[in-house]
């Protein structure tokens, strides 16, 4: 765990920062302090935390939010079963050590791999967990001390973070097809969609990547 | 409830599930291949649309306006691989900038 909780030491600041914008972006959807920060510290997952505050501030319903949400966080669904081999013991240890899979954390206790290092993930997860939740507190009571979100352009800063998140995403050419063609569906369904929805329809690029296999 | 709590706790208990799925409940077993690749495809087409409707949507119309220039900033600051916080700031920074002049 220890060797964990190094390696995730030069991961430290991302994560804070990435709370900290999550923590003032909350602002711009009506969120408080302790919502944001009890988000943060359940959920875990940066990218589906901005993106329900992206939809709820956008006027999409909660529904559309939440399933917005979900969907981000569905990749975590195979990569908890890529290392459940790993996870032994009572079923409440397995689940509290099941929630520090992030995808930082996976990567770097080698998930995917067979040299995969449930000690590392624990380590790491740790860490950036306390970063994530920190950082939100920070950005949180910032975000409470700004009058108006948008004479700060707190609107135009969560383009330039999705894109920072997405860059992170785009290894291979199936995902960068993936992302085109997600692009081009929430451009040509946001006329005739109430919010929230053309994120949602977004999901169907994916049978772009399930035809080419 | 209002929006913002609803959305934490469904958002928090549906990730709790998604990440112990493997964990608890299957151990050993696999998805197969292309369910897998699927799953993992879902986080770029998001994103990307993300993108598409914080830049460019305003309620059920696409729009050009500051926020434009908040993406081009980021962009810029990714492509120099600045960190993530400089990228946010300087989108921030950028949108407000344009709204001040316009």
């Amino acid at each position: 765990m220890r060797r964990g909780a190094r390696l995730a030491a030069p991961l430290i600041p991302a994560a804070a920062a990435l709370g900290a914008s999550f923590g003032v972006l909350a602002r711009t959807a009506h969120f408080d302090a302790t919502a944001a920060v009890l988000m943060s510290a359940t959920t875990f997952a940066g990218s589906a935390q901005v993106a329900a505050v992206s939809v709820l501030g956008a006027g999409g319903g909660v529904v559309a939010a939440v399933t917005a949400a979900l969907l981000l966080n569905a990749r975590y669904a195979p990569i908890g079963i890529s290392v459940a081999h790993a996870f032994r013991g009572h079923i409440a240890r397995r689940f509290a050590e099941s929630q520090l899979v992030v995808d930082e954390s996976w990567a770097l206790a080698g998930g995917g791999t067979p040299r995969f290092d449930r000690p590392v993930l624990l380590g790491v997860g740790t860490t950036l967990w306390f970063a994530w939740v920190g950082g939100t507190a920070v950005g949180a009571l910032l975000g409470q001390a700004i009058g108006d979100p948008s004479a700060f352009g707190l609107d135009g800063a969560f383009a330039a973070l999705f894109t920072a998140l997405l860059a992170t995403q785009l290894r291979e050419r199936r995902a960068v097809a993936a992302a085109c063609g997600g692009a081009a569906i929430a451009a040509l369904l946001t006329p005739f969609a109430p919010p929230g929805v053309p994120i949602i329809a977004a999901t169907a690029a994916v049978l772009v990547g399930w035809r080419r296999l | 409830m209002s929006a913002p709590w609803a959305a934490v706790i469904a958002v928090g208990a549906g990730t709790v599930v998604l990440k112990a799925v493997g964990p608890v409940g299957v151990s050993g077993r696999r998805l197969p291949a292309r369910v897998n690749d699927l799953l993992t495809m879902v986080a770029p087409a998001i994103l990307a649309a993300l993108v598409v409707s914080e830049a460019f949507a305003s309620g059920r119309s696409l729009v050009l306006d500051a926020r434009v220039a908040g993406l081009a900033a980021g962009v810029i600051a990714i492509l120099v691989r600045a960190p993530l916080w400089v990228v946010v700031i300087v989108g921030a920074a950028a949108t407000a900038l344009v709204r001040l002049l316009s």
